[in-house]
Formats: C-alpha cells, sequence, structure tokens
C-alpha cells in the first residue's frame, strides 16, 4: 500500500500540469508564442523558399551563419522548436475540445435546464398578469426555434426553453477542423513531392521525370524516386510581354509533353495561373530568364559549346550566371588534361544594354539588345573533385585559395555573334540567346483534404462567432405568468430580443404570431 | 489592354477631392470634438424638460450618454465656438466625410476604368481600397448609433494617415503582372481589403477604449492627466467601446480567414503550393494568429480581457507590418511592380 501514495502523487502532479495546458490561458499564451515563433522565419532566408540567398548569407555572414544553422534559422518551419509550439498548442486544443465535445453531446441530449427558483434575479425578467396557455407557450418558443421541456409540478407549468446550439457546434467544427488542416498537411508532406527545373527551349533542354533531372527537388519521407510518375517535358518556346516600363504583362511557355514514358508530343500552353495537370502532378510556370549560348575555342582549336541559364537580378533581367568549361585545353592527340588550364567564365547579361556606360544592368527585360560581359577565370574549376558546386556562379573557394585566376584582359561587353580573344590566343563566342523557363512539379495528395478542412474552418468559425446561446424560462402559474431569461454567452440585443419574446407570448393566447423573431442577427 | 489616360487623370483628380473633403471633414469633427461639449450645460436641463413633460418613457441612450459626460467637473471657460456652431460643424463634417467617401469610390472606379482590370493590382490602390472600406464601415457604425459622430474625428485622421502613406507609393496606372492576371484577385484580395477596413475601424476604436479606460483609471485616483488621455472625458465608457470594438473584429475576422484560404487556393494555382511560408503569408497567419488570440482572451477571466484590447492594437501594427514592411523591406512572392 505504501507504493501506491508516490504513485498517487505523481498521478496528480501530471493531472494538475494537464489541466494547466489544456487550460484556455495556456492555449492563449501558445497562440502567441506561435506568433512570434513565425516571425524569424520571413526575416532569414529560407532553405524551402531561396537556397541561393541562404548562400548569400552565409558568404555575407560568415560568423553568424553557421550559429544561425545550428538553430534551424533558416529552417524555421521545419525545425523542433517551431513544431513544439504548434504541437503543444494541438495538445492543449484537444485537452480542451474532447472534454467540450463530451459536453455538448451531452446538452444537446439532455432538455433544457429546469428555471431557477427566483425568477426575478435573472438579467431579464418579466411578469403578466394573466395565465398563458402552456401549450401556445411552448408552440411560440419552437416556433422561434427554441428548443422546449415542459415540466408540471403543483406549484405550475413551468417551460426551459434553449438555443444556439450551433455557437458551440461551430466552435468544435472550426477548431476540429484546425487539426484536420494539421493532418492534411502532415499527410502531404510525407507524401508529395517537388522538383524545380530550369528549362531551356529546344529539344536539347528537354527532360524526363526523374530526379537527377532536377535543380533542386524534395521528396517526402514515404516517396521514393521510383514512384515519380514517367513523364517529359520540353520548351518550345517562351514568350514575354512587356510594358514600356518593363513591367510584365504576360508569360507563355509553349510547351510539349508526353505521358507514361512517351516522348513529348503534346502542345500545351503553360502560363502563370494555369498550371499544367500531368499524371497526379501539377507543372507550375514560376518563373524565366536567359540562357546565353557561349563557345570557348582552345588552344587546340577544340570548341565547346555552354547554354547555362543566367539568373535574373532585376526586374529588367539583369543576369548573372557563369559557363564553366573543366575540359577546356585537353590534349586531343594524347587525352592528356592540363589542370591548370581549365577555363571558367562569371558575368552579367544584359537583355537590352544601355547605350551610353556604365553597362552592368539592363534597360529592358526584352532581348532587344543582348549584351554579355564577361570575367575570365583560368586554372582549376574544382569541377573534377566532384565536389558539388553551383553551376550559378564560379566557385568562390577556387578563387579564394588561387586555383582559379583571372585572365588579365580589357573588359568588353559583347554583343550577339561577337568574339573575345584572350591573352593565350583562345576565344570565347557570344553565339546566341535562348529564353528559359523556371518550372516546378509537384504532387501533393493532402491538398483536397486541407481544403476541405479549410472549408470546414469556415463554416464552423462563423455560427461560433454569430450565433448567441440563450435560455428562456416560462413558468404559468395561477397567479399569472413570469418568464425570465439568461443570454449564455455575450448578446447585446438580448434584452430586446426577450421584450419580443415576452410580446410574442402575450399574445399567443388568440393568435400565432405572424413574424418568426429572434432570429440570430 | 492599355491604360486610357484621360480616365486616370480623372481618378487622380477624384483623389485630391476626396482629401479636400476628409481635410474639411477631419477640421469640422475637431471642432464638434472640442467646443460641442461646453454649451452641455445649457442644453441639458432644457432637454429633461422636455422629458419630465414627454412621460415616463425610458431616456434615449443618446441622453444618457451626454449627461453621464457633463458629470465631470464643471465646464472649462472656452471662448469662441458656441454649441450651436460646433454642432454645425459635426453637421458639415458628416457630408464632407460621405462626399468624401463618394470621391474615394470614384477614384477606385475610375482607376478600374482606365486600366480595364479590378483597381486592386498595387500597394497604392489597395491602401486606397483599405482605407475606402474603413470609410463605409465608419459611416455605417456611425448610423448604427453604436458611437457618437464627432468620434469620427478619429476615424477621419487614421484613414488620411493611410492615405498619406498611399501617396509615398503611388503607382501609375497600368496593366497587372502576370502573377495577379487571375479572376481569383478579386476574390482574395478583394476579402483581404474588407477585412483590413474593417480591422482598421476596429483599431480606431480599440486605441479609444484604451484611452477612456486609462482616463477612468486616472481621474479616478486624481492623477494628472495628460495628452492623449485628455480626450477621455468626451469618450464614450470604456465598456461601450469595448464592445464595438469586439463587433468590429467578430466581423473581421471572418473575412481575414477566408481571405487567406482564397490566397492559399490562388497560390496553387499560381505558384505550385498552398502555403509555401513567402513572407506575406507569414505575417498574414501572425495576424490570424494574433487576432484569434484577442477573441479568445475574452474568455479567460480578468486578466485576459484587461489585456485584450492591447492584444488587438499588436493584431493592427502587425497588419500594418505586412502591408509596408513585407512589401517595402521584404523580398518574397507577394512582390510586384517594386512595391
Amino acid at each position: 500500500m505504501t507504493s501506491s501514495a508516490p504513485r498517487r502523487k505523481i498521478v496528480a502532479t501530471l493531472r494538475r500540469w494537464w489541466r494547466q495546458l489544456t487550460s484556455m490561458r495556456t492555449a492563449l499564451v501558445l497562440l502567441l508564442i506561435l506568433a512570434v515563433a513565425a516571425v524569424p522565419g520571413s526575416l532569414l532566408p529560407q532553405r524551402s523558399l531561396n537556397i541561393e540567398q541562404v548562400r548569400a548569407y552565409y558568404e555575407a555572414n560568415p560568423d553568424l551563419a553557421p550559429v544561425v544553422d545550428r538553430l534551424w534559422g533558416f529552417d524555421v518551419y521545419a525545425s523542433p522548436w517551431f513544431a513544439a509550439v504548434y504541437l503543444l498548442l494541438f495538445t492543449s486544443l484537444i485537452g480542451c475540445l474532447v472534454p467540450r465535445l463530451r459536453d455538448h453531446v451531452k446538452s444537446l441530449r439532455t432538455p433544457p435546464p429546469q428555471a431557477p427558483a427566483r425568477m426575478s434575479l435573472l438579467p431579464q425578467h418579466r411578469e403578466l398578469p394573466e395565465r398563458l396557455d402552456p401549450d401556445r407557450v411552448a408552440k411560440v418558443l419552437r416556433h422561434n426555434r427554441f428548443r422546449v421541456t415542459t415540466r408540471t409540478t403543483d406549484a405550475g407549468v413551468t417551460l426551459s426553453a434553449e438555443k444556439g446550439y450551433l455557437r458551440e457546434a461551430g466552435n468544435l467544427l472550426f477548431h476540429f477542423s484546425l487539426l484536420g488542416l494539421l493532418v492534411g498537411m502532415a499527410y502531404g508532406s510525407l507524401y508529395g513531392w517537388y522538383g524545380n527545373r530550369i528549362l531551356v527551349a529546344g529539344e536539347d533542354g528537354a527532360f524526363c521525370n526523374t530526379l537527377q533531372q532536377y535543380d533542386e527537388y524534395g521528396l517526402g519521407p514515404n516517396v521514393d524516386s521510383t514512384d515519380l510518375p514517367p513523364f517529359c517535358l520540353q520548351l518550345d518556346d517562351f514568350t514575354a510581354k512587356f510594358l514600356d516600363n518593363g513591367q510584365p504583362t504576360d508569360f507563355i511557355a509553349d510547351v510539349r509533353y508526353g505521358q507514361g514514358g512517351e516522348a513529348p508530343q503534346d502542345t500545351y500552353r503553360l502560363e502563370v495561373n494555369h498550371p499544367l495537370e500531368l499524371d497526379g502532378a501539377s507543372v507550375f510556370l514560376l518563373g524565366h530568364g536567359y540562357a546565353p549560348v557561349i563557345s570557348y575555342t582552345d588552344r587546340y582549336g577544340v570548341t565547346q559549346v555552354s547554354t547555362t541559364a543566367f539568373l535574373a537580378q532585376d526586374a529588367q533581367l539583369t543576369s548573372t550566371g557563369a559557363a564553366v568549361f573543366p575540359d577546356a585545353n585537353v590534349d586531343p592527340e594524347t587525352g592528356e588534361a592540363d589542370p591548370d588550364a581549365e577555363v571558367a567564365f562569371e558575368g552579367i547579361l544584359m537583355p537590352t544594354t544601355p547605350e551610353q556606360p556604365p553597362f552592368t544592368t539592363s534597360v529592358s527585360p526584352e532581348a532587344d539588345n543582348p549584351g554579355l560581359m564577361l570575367v575570365t577565370y583560368r586554372g582549376d574549376t574544382g569541377l573534377d573533385d566532384g565536389q558539388p558546386q553551383s553551376v550559378y556562379s564560379v566557385d568562390a573557394e577556387q578563387i579564394a585559395d588561387g586555383s582559379l585566376e583571372v585572365v588579365d584582359i580589357e573588359p568588353k561587353v559583347l554583343s550577339l555573334g561577337e568574339s573575345m580573344e584572350l591573352d593565350d590566343g583562345t576565344t570565347v563566342t557570344f553565339e546566341d540567346l535562348v529564353p528559359y523557363a523556371t518550372l516546378q512539379v509537384r504532387e501533393d495528395p493532402g491538398e483536397l483534404f486541407v481544403l476541405g478542412s479549410a472549408v470546414a474552418i469556415l463554416a464552423g468559425l462563423l455560427p461560433a462567432l454569430i450565433v448567441k446561446r440563450r435560455r428562456v424560462w416560462v413558468r404559468v402559474t395561477d397567479g399569472g405568468t413570469e418568464m425570465g431569461g439568461l443570454a449564455r454567452t455575450e448578446y447585446d440585443g438580448f434584452a430586446e430580443e426577450f421584450d419580443r419574446i415576452g410580446d410574442a407570448l402575450s399574445h399567443a393566447r388568440g393568435e400565432r404570431p405572424k413574424t418568426k423573431i429572434g432570429i440570430e442577427s | 489592354m492599355t491604360t486610357d489616360p484621360a480616365l486616370a487623370d480623372a481618378s487622380n483628380t477624384a483623389f485630391v477631392a476626396m482629401i479636400l473633403l476628409y481635410a474639411v471633414a477631419m477640421f469640422g469633427y475637431a471642432v464638434e470634438y472640442a467646443f460641442a461639449r461646453r454649451a452641455k450645460t445649457v442644453a441639458a436641463p432644457a432637454r429633461e424638460l422636455v422629458t419630465a413633460g414627454g412621460g415616463t418613457g425610458p431616456a434615449s441612450p443618446e441622453h444618457v450618454d451626454e449627461s453621464e459626460e457633463d458629470d465631470d467637473a464643471p465646464p472649462p471657460v472656452t471662448p469662441g465656438v458656441s454649441f450651436r456652431q460646433a454642432v454645425l460643424a459635426g453637421r458639415i463634417a458628416l457630408v464632407a466625410m460621405v462626399l468624401g467617401a463618394v470621391a474615394h469610390a470614384a477614384s477606385l472606379g475610375l482607376r478600374a476604368a482606365a486600366v480595364g482590370r479590378w483597381p486592386w493590382g498595387n500597394m497604392y490602390e489597395f491602401i486606397v481600397a483599405v482605407s475606402l472600406v474603413g470609410v463605409i464601415a465608419w459611416i455605417a457604425v456611425v448610423a448604427k448609433g453604436w458611437v457618437a459622430r464627432r468620434l469620427s474625428l478619429f476615424a477621419m485622421l487614421a484613414t488620411v494617415l493611410m492615405l498619406g502613406a498611399a501617396t509615398r507609393v503611388y503607382t501609375e496606372a497600368a496593366p497587372l503582372v502576370p502573377a495577379l492576371d487571375s479572376y481569383w484577385i478579386a476574390i482574395h484580395v478583394f476579402a483581404a481589403i474588407v477585412a483590413t477596413g474593417v480591422f482598421m475601424v476596429g483599431f480606431v476604436t480599440v486605441v479609444l477604449q484604451l484611452i477612456s479606460r486609462r482616463y477612468a483609471e486616472l481621474s479616478a485616483r486624481d492623477a494628472v492627466i495628460r495628452f492623449p488621455m485628455t480626450l477621455g472625458p468626451r469618450l464614450p465608457l470604456a465598456e461601450k467601446l469595448d464592445r464595438i470594438t469586439w463587433r468590429l473584429h467578430v466581423m473581421a475576422f471572418p473575412l481575414w480567414t477566408f481571405a487567406i484560404i482564397a490566397g492559399a487556393i490562388w497560390a496553387r494555382e499560381s505558384w505550385g503550393r498552398y502555403w509555401g511560408w513567402d513572407p506575406k503569408e507569414v505575417w498574414s497567419f501572425v495576424a490570424w494568429v494574433v487576432y484569434a488570440a484577442y477573441l479568445h482572451s475574452r474568455a479567460t477571466g480578468g486578466a485576459g480581457r484587461r489585456w485584450a484590447p492591447w492584444i488587438a492594437v499588436v493584431g493592427w501594427a502587425v497588419m500594418l507590418f505586412n502591408l509596408f514592411g513585407v512589401n517595402l523591406f521584404i523580398d518574397g512572392l507577394h512582390s510586384y511592380a517594386g512595391v
């Protein structure tokens, strides 16, 4: 028996903690903590939104970034501490909701409670000299959609009426739907996947739906790379229309797609707000830009071509990017590579080069007068080590440790078709400019469930806020009729409603009331 | 889809007319607020005579409202404006406010006609539309008799400040960027505008509520009353303002919920996902959570009720940051046409 004493203590403590957690005040505090916890994710760059910005943050704050990263600062919404807040909140919610659901079911199954002995103490009270017919009273109250119970005692007949049950029902629906929302989101992230892909126009740019083909992707934990639906996509043409000030008005990606492993043949006009639905996955047009075609002719006269997407930096599509030729200056006779003669270019692309210097920013997003300004690096690009590198820039570490050196030549803006000779007699040519589209392919099987929950949230919220719960009692004795009313929730208009009910009842001896009263305002 | 410059100019002219009318309204309300009180000691007994002769009917709420204000210290002797003139100023102000709202609506309508689309495609238009909703909601609040006309001074002040901010981000009338070119702009942005406008009016009443409450506390212990608490004697009781604030938030919260849901559906069509923690989404979520906290706070006893108005103030601060901070300082998917 002695061992049960500490156990009882533990149980009592746990129960106290549980009661504390499920109290409304705790929920309120947790709500405010959740609001605060969501903020850092909008101030720090997030991996899920823009990985390039996270990289830039690392470069700008090399000391601070690892600390921020260790605190999940770049993955706030996937962080354990953010999850802790909302899981605690939802636990508190369940602890609050389950008893309330039980109570509500109980109150739906029990008749409205007995009238208080002294009705004059109620906030609303009225006495009528005449003795009303209880059946008629019940009829009027029911007509106004009250639940009515009649109890007969020696003293007389008492009617208890209550309405506004929809308020609690809506309240419960709202909060349970919040849980549903969370479940739907969780399901979607477990079984969903996405991939981002920059698709350069032309047959060479085409890709099929495998993970290696994506620049960036995310698979839910329960999705295997073989689960991806087999389809292929190709960008035929990209049209962007702009106003004179550079504001875009239309983006149209003419794509060609093939489902079930077939080669791309069906065409679709992919636009923003008009996704392409494929094999359960959806293809979205997220952005666009230009990929310059750059060719490099090396010391042995071998020409290599690179078509690399340059990333837009501003609304005029001034873009930056890189073209790396790790196989440059390989002796075609011996096949021997000179590790110090690899070549990389980094530069700025201007779709419309300004007439006057500085030649650093484009004046229009349309490719009216394309210009390419390149910085040349020679040395070891670091690509042969198999180290993953950004394709949009030349590896900064290789430059920093001297593996890559800047080739010192007069900077020059290359226009379309123009070449530039480097100090070792090799040439680089700006061959062509092709558009690209940034696509996202995504499948989220939780979507519909989330949508349903969201609709239920609204459907529950409205009655929870608008409907008022109130009770009316009528006691009919030989001496007359007494009525009392109590609004169980804040309800400014209850006095007026009570008066109207009283008026309707005193008329109820004769004809039925013509107008229905007591409809929720 | 091109812009009609004549209509766009007409829209700007209506904007100027609106500002002038609101300025007149603000001045008139200020006169009424400051001077309509002095003569009331004269007016009140006269009215009591009438009610005494009128029978046993309950005093009108307006009457109770005014006489309770007269219980304060004896009226200061203020030179200049008579009671009658002050009331006249208030009436003129009301007319100017309503006409201003008409010019306001015309400014938006003409812009819509000029560009052939819904008139909320950039930040400037959004703020102008939000303030219009705010003014209309306020006119409704006054018309319903929830608050006295003279309190429009504060609603006008809030509106003019918002419109002043709008001129800082003025954008020429122009067609939409592709991402906004969807029928969802009518649904999502409209809901966000209406919700924001009503929240704005709720913010006005909650600030008045806080001033009124603080004034009551200070005067209860004979403390020195400084601005803005000096506005207190002319304000309704804090409890009354509390109920009005509550009603406004109860109206705005489901609208805001709907705006977020509609936004999520649109985001699914446009960006491929319904929720991606884009900065605008984050701050809309934060505002939703804060306002949800406000709605809950009144159900948590005395302490909760005491903090409730402050939570509503924080809610509006978040809304403002969501509008200005996120658009101007944080780069995100909701950044359009520079703003």
